[in-house]
């Protein structure tokens, strides 16, 4: 292993969005604070998913979650698109790092993005909320793999990109959709049957609700069902990034 | 002894494009050696193959004598590449730019006096801290140079390095790279300006559609010169016009007292064209041949190809 190869990518990559930290951080803060704000007013009165759980508490888990897996995809994918499109790829490409360590090194600043922007909100939404806090071992295990498997899904959609257009359709055509339908405003037990089934075919859905339980204790399917198909999705994905960068796939064609 | 870069029947297709076929090369240690050939003709493809940057079909390639895809951590170890295409980094200044380079390869703790010395043989000093946008193209090549050679690499390959630079900060660059090759540096360029190739490249590989069409020392590619026939021209102290069939024959133009005439190598020897003039009472004041220059012998060569 070149240890400090990969340091040095990983430090890169926090770098380029530590510098632009207005828009890879704090936007998506303020995002979820304005859902939190619009829906919670709304719906708090009337919705109550879990005993004894406002809904405004119920919504901030799932607020989170949805911004953890939207940065961590948007900070490896955005920043591959990035560097093969204006070309300076070749910077690393050039350098003997190994396919394994390029992996880590976005991989690691990928959940680094996705901790930051789930951490902030957590801490400013501290202030409106008080929230239980069940097991903070599942919170962090669901927040580290969630944005384990959405920092690899970025990174292959990243090198199979060809333009920013392909990202953007990437992004608000798969993650969007898949990231709003998976129970962040809501519980699937209040959803008709075959929407219920759906969703369960959603990963995102086991994200959420695993991440809700470590706030709750309670959630709609057990967790270690919910951790299963995480993890198994970020092995999924990471075995297929490893396999598209060992074989070059189209970084160096 | 290993060579520096050691080229052996490498292919390389773009869908439909035969980008290389099968080409084979030899850079010894300590060469400046020149890549020539015209647009298109494959020199990039080949570097990127060199420098991992591209997969070849078929073939081998080894740099310091580590294979590029079985060893490709010691061989990128050996070599910095100069990219044709002015790429940066708008995230970073151009010190940052070369912290990180060096960290790449594992360099960063001992590079940092190294990154001073590069800044200042570049004249890059006054910008160090600017942020890649803020510089001019002249300035990110040399950027690109720097980090390239910022891991200290035993190969250097420079892909059209002057292309958009002006005549001052050429020679400097030209300064630059002399040192290197003197230090003991292997180097390779690639350039279209052929007056550069013939004043610095010891050696010279001549590709076209990704075939080597010419190898050699710049010597004897020069004194190939083009095809078979050489131009010697001579002055005569006046006009003449009694020339012989023989010597009518061998006319290329005539103008007053100055004529040029064609000679074949083979057959011809400039002794016996002063011979027959004298025969003819011509007084000869001044005979030259015109030399041919690399120019002459690329286009021959690659105009031979393409025919
Ligand atoms: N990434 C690519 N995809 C498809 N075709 C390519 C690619 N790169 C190069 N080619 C083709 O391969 C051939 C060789 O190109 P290459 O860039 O190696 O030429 P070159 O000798 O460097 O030319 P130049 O002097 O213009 O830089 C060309 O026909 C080119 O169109
Ligand atoms: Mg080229």
């Amino acid at each position: 292993m070149s240890w400090q190869g990969m340091y040095t990518l990983f430090y890169k990559e926090l770098r380029r969005f530590g510098k632009v930290a207005l828009q890879t951080v704090l936007a998506p803060i303020m995002t979820a604070l304005l859902y939190l704000l619009v829906f919670s007013h709304v719906l708090n009165e009337h919705v109550s998913v879990y005993n004894g759980v406002s809904y405004t508490a119920f919504l901030i888990p799932g607020l989170i979650m949805m911004s953890i897996i939207q940065n961590s995809f948007a900070n490896s994918s955005s920043s591959l698109v990035q560097s093969k499109v204006t070309g300076n790829i070749v910077f690393v490409l050039l350098t003997p790092l190994s396919y394994l360590e390029f992996y880590l090194a976005f991989l690691a600043s990928s959940i680094v993005r996705g901790l930051s922007v789930g951490l902030g909100i957590f801490l400013v939404a501290s202030f409106f909320v008080e929230l239980p806090l069940h097991n903070i071992f599942w919170l962090l295990i669901f927040a580290i793999f969630s944005s384990a498997v959405l920092g690899s899904l970025g990174i292959i959609a990243g090198i199979w990109a060809e333009k920013f257009d392909h990202m953007a359709g990437f992004q608000n055509f798969i993650i969007m959709p898949l990231s709003f339908l998976s129970g962040v405003f809501y519980s699937i037990h209040s959803l008709p049957e075959f929407w219920q089934l759906l969703s369960k075919f959603n990963p995102f859905f086991y994200m959420i609700d695993g991440f809700r339980y470590g706030f709750f204790g309670v959630a709609d399917v057990s967790p270690y069902l919910s951790l299963l198909v995480v993890s198994s999705f970020w092995l999924g994905f990471a075995t297929l990034t490893l396999f598209m960068l060992h074989k070059g796939y189209k970084l160096r064609d | 002894m290993s060579p520096a870069i050691q080229i052996e029947n490498v292919h390389k297709h773009y869908g439909e494009v035969h980008a290389l076929k099968g080409l084979s090369l030899s850079i010894e240690k300590g060469e400046f050696f020149g890549l020539l050939g015209p647009n298109g003709a494959g020199k990039s493809t080949l570097i990127n193959i060199i420098a991992g940057l591209t997969r070849m079909d078929s073939g081998r390639v080894s740099v310091m004598g580590h294979n590029v895809v079985s060893n490709y951590r010691q061989s990128r170890q050996s070599l910095g590449v100069v990219p044709q295409e002015l790429v940066f980094d708008p995230f970073f200044s151009v010190r940052e730019i070369l912290q990180i380079q060096a960290g790449y390869f594992g360099k960063a703790k001992q590079s940092s006096a190294w990154i001073e010395i590069l800044l200042e043989g570049l004249n890059l000093t006054d910008k160090a801290d600017a942020n890649m946008r803020a510089l001019s193209g002249g300035m990110k090549r040399r950027v690109l140079i720097a980090q390239a050679l910022v891991h200290k690499p035993e190969v250097v390959i420079l892909d059209e390095p002057t292309a958009g630079v002006d005549v001052e900060l050429r020679s400097s660059l030209w300064r630059f790279v002399k040192e290197l090759h003197n230090d003991g540096h292997t180097i390779v360029l690639t350039t279209h300006y052929l007056e550069e190739a013939e004043s610095l490249c010891q050696r010279i590989a001549i590709v076209n559609q990704g075939e080597l069409v010419a190898l050699d020392s710049k010597e004897s590619l020069l004194a190939r010169g083009v095809g078979s026939t050489c131009t010697v021209s001579v002055t005569l102290s006046k006009p003449i016009n009694n020339l012989t069939d023989s010597l009518k024959n061998k006319l290329k133009s005539c103008d007053e007292n100055r004529i040029e005439f064609l000679l074949n190598r083979d057959t011809d020897t400039i002794i016996s064209l002063v011979d027959n003039l004298r025969m003819i009472g011509a007084e000869i004041i001044d005979l030259r041949t015109e030399d041919a220059d690399l120019e002459d012998v690329f286009i021959e060569l690659t105009r031979q190809v393409n025919r």
